[in-house]
């Protein structure tokens, strides 16, 4: 990931410019998420105003359903997909390919993990675990017409090749949506390989999946987090292709797809809308600048989280949508470190999320699981720990015994974990309390 | 800040337990400076563990004993960036909706960290030191939620014979994270194990930190490696090479 942590670096040369313009990203999705509700009906209006039809789904099985019924009613058998991270919430490609309906990625990345029946790895760059023979041989297996070859553009060439054919016979085309501008009705996807466009301007039918949290109130809110989504996501400073859909094919126009559909999920999303400080992880603009540059991401990998969003904010999303009960788990394999806060365009507070939900884990609150993360022992060492330390004499009897006593303590329980790569921490003789005392350094 | 003639330290329970020779070395390095340095004897944790792990209640009552002790309106140095941003930035939110949240923000509002201060109060350091090569690492929450920069690394470029050499990935985390290290063991070694190789490939002979949970977990890792390299408080480092002997 150092390549990327460079490029973006290199966006920002100015730490004036930066906190300028990630202070106007994170307000323009504060306030459109202050008027959430109103903006989703706003957004709906001009959709139909425009000519698309809306649909809206509580839970991914809802969405599932709207967009199968959407492809039986035109006899839809082949899908081509850009890439949506909620169409991966959806487990759309496995749902359509039980009803008989291939879908078929045509990001390359994911054009990759779907030959090879993975998930993403990274919310941009889904298949950032594989290397150049892995995918070589992935290749040469799995598609007929290709011969083997390790040369990368070669490879991007088959693929090239395999997705042309499938974008013309395509009945129907799916893609996610970057932003929705709900004064206008329009929908802004942000892409590098042209696939978005071929997705959602050749098949004659193109549904848009968003999570309701991805509309914006004007249009004059998409450039700055247009340029800090880019600049954050891959260091560049705009996309290869940025497209804004706002209509299916008018009668005079002669391409475009004949019928635009608006699928708009919640998914756990409006509970995490209903309360305020939980409310800034819908803030995401799905950059995957946290994953970039977290200590902890970069060395486990995306799969390692076994959830659709992986790294920080997937350790902050995941827990609010399934549950605590489960994924508590998540909350804490973080050390804190705040470098996802650091980067985070739109100021999402990942680190202090992350003590909320730990907190609502262990002692109640208003999150999904909210509770079921506490165990008797762990709240029983925490009650025995304040004991200690919110009496003085307590603790200097406990500091004492530790100091001289300490270092016969066997490596056991935590400190069994604790010296696998590190030696034991040794106790000083004495506690700074004993030294100060001796010292004669004043007490009030 | 004006410069006080007084202040409080709140020497944590790490430096405590641990490194108390660090808090000593930082006591005297701000009494030189002609400040009158009060330590409360009942002070015992600034409530992170507890906080972090999501037992607020607990963290709070720990922290409410902790403000009792620091009534006068003196800045409180604390000799740790994570210690320092837990009661300066945290415990505001800790205490919303109690009927004492009014004196923890006033408490809050008077946490300085300690390099932040030494800086404040113009220290001038004179080396008296044999040559050495040192390393520097900078502490996340120093970092990222106190603001601490190029501070502590000035204080050790004041020192004649000190060459400080740069890690190469000098913002990333050791990988202490509190309860992290102990609840992540596989993922935090694979964190502090590149960040020991970092410091040796600086080839430095000591390594310094102005947090003793980072020094900790490094030290602790490069003592497994069979590394003799000496890891030390910068406070310890400051005051031991310009004392008078």
């Amino acid at each position: 990931m150092d390549g990327l942590i460079g490029k973006r670096a290199v966006q920002f040369p100015d730490q004036e410019e930066w906190a300028a313009l990630r202070a106007r990203g994170a307000e323009a999705r504060a306030r459109a998420l202050a008027n959430l509700p109103d903006l989703l009906i706003r957004l709906e209006a001009r959709c139909r105003a425009n000519g698309m039809e809306v649909h809206w789904a509580e839970t991914t099985e809802e969405a599932n359903e709207e967009v199968l019924a959407i492809l039986n009613r035109r006899g839809a058998k082949h899908v081509v997909k850009g890439k949506s991270m909620v169409s991966e919430e959806m487990h759309l490609n496995d749902f359509l390919e039980s009803h008989g309906i291939e879908s078929l990625e045509s990001d390359l990345g994911e054009y990759i993990i779907q030959l090879d029946h993975e998930t993403p790895s990274h919310i941009i760059m889904p298949a950032i675990h594989k290397n150049r023979k892995q995918i070589a041989r992935l290749f040469g297996e799995k598609i007929r017409a290709a011969k083997y070859t390790e040369d990368v553009d070669e490879l991007t060439g088959i693929a090239r090749r395999v997705l042309r054919r499938k974008f013309e016979e395509a009945d129907a085309g799916v893609s996610g949506v970057n932003f929705a501008v709900a004064e206008t009705g329009t929908l802004f996807l942000i892409e590098n390989e042209g696939n978005g466009r071929m997705s959602t301007h050749v098949p004659p039918v193109h549904i848009a999946l968003m999570g309701i949290e991805k509309v914006l109130e004007r249009l004059e809110d998409v450039p700055p987090l247009l340029t800090l989504l880019t600049r954050s996501a891959t260091g560049q400073p705009i996309s290869t292709y940025l497209n804004m859909i706002t209509a299916p094919r008018s009668r005079d126009e002669k391409d475009g797809p004949r019928e635009v559909h608006l699928v708009i999920l919640d998914n756990a999303r409006s509970r995490i809308y209903a309360d305020p400080e939980l409310r800034t992880t819908l803030r995401c603009i799905r950059c995957g600048a946290c994953m970039n540059h977290c200590p902890v991401y970069t060395r486990v990998g995306g799969h390692a989280y076994d959830a659709v969003y992986p790294g920080p904010i997937g350790k902050i999303l995941t827990p609010q949508v399934e549950g605590l009960a489960h994924r508590h788990d998540l909350t804490h394999a973080s050390s804190l470190c705040g470098a996802c806060v650091e980067v985070c365009p739109v100021q999402i507070p990942i680190s202090s999320l992350l003590i909320r939900l730990r907190k609502e884990a262990s002692s109640g609150g208003v999150v999904k699981g909210a509770g079921e993360g506490r165990t008797r022992a762990e709240a029983f060492t925490w009650a025995v720990w304040k004991r200690i330390h919110a009496s003085p004499p307590a603790y200097r009897v406990v500091s004492w015994l530790a100091t001289r006593l300490g270092r016969f303590v066997p490596a056991v329980g935590p400190l069994k974990a604790w010296t696998t790569v590190r030696t034991k921490p040794r106790f000083a003789h004495k506690t700074l309390h004993e030294l100060t005392r001796e010292e004669g350094v004043p007490d009030v | 800040m004006a410069r006080p003639d007084s202040v409080y330290f709140f020497g944590t329970c790490l430096v405590d337990l641990f490194y108390p020779q660090a808090g000593l070395a930082a006591i005297r390095l701000i009494q030189r400076e002609g400040v009158r340095v009060i330590f409360p004897q009942g002070q015992t944790c600034c409530g992170q563990p507890a906080f972090n792990s999501g037992y607020q209640d607990d963290a709070r009552a720990v922290a409410r004993k902790q403000i009792a002790l620091f009534p006068g309106d003196l800045p409180i140095v604390v000799p740790s960036g994570s210690c320092a941003a837990m009661m300066r930035h945290h415990y505001p939110a800790l205490f919303e909706g109690e009927a004492d949240h009014a004196a923890a923000a006033a408490f809050a509002s008077r946490i300085c960290e300690l390099t932040q201060f030494l800086t404040t109060l113009g220290i001038e350091l004179r080396d008296r030191g044999e040559p050495v090569k040192v390393a520097w690492h900078a502490s996340c929450h120093a970092m990222r939620e106190m603001g601490v920069g190029d501070e502590p690394k000035s204080l050790v470029r004041q020192l004649s014979n000190v060459e400080l050499l740069e890690l190469s990935r000098e913002r990333e985390c050791c990988g202490f994270g509190g309860t992290f290290s102990v609840r992540y063991p596989e993922i935090s070694a694979a964190m502090v194990s590149d960040k020991a190789a970092d410091v040796v490939a600086t080839g430095a002979q000591e390594l310094l930190s102005a947090d003793c949970g980072c020094l900790m977990n490094i030290a602790g890792a490069l003592g497994a490696k069979g590394v003799p390299l000496r890891a030390r408080h910068v406070a310890e480092f400051l005051w031991e090479r310009t004392r008078e002997r």
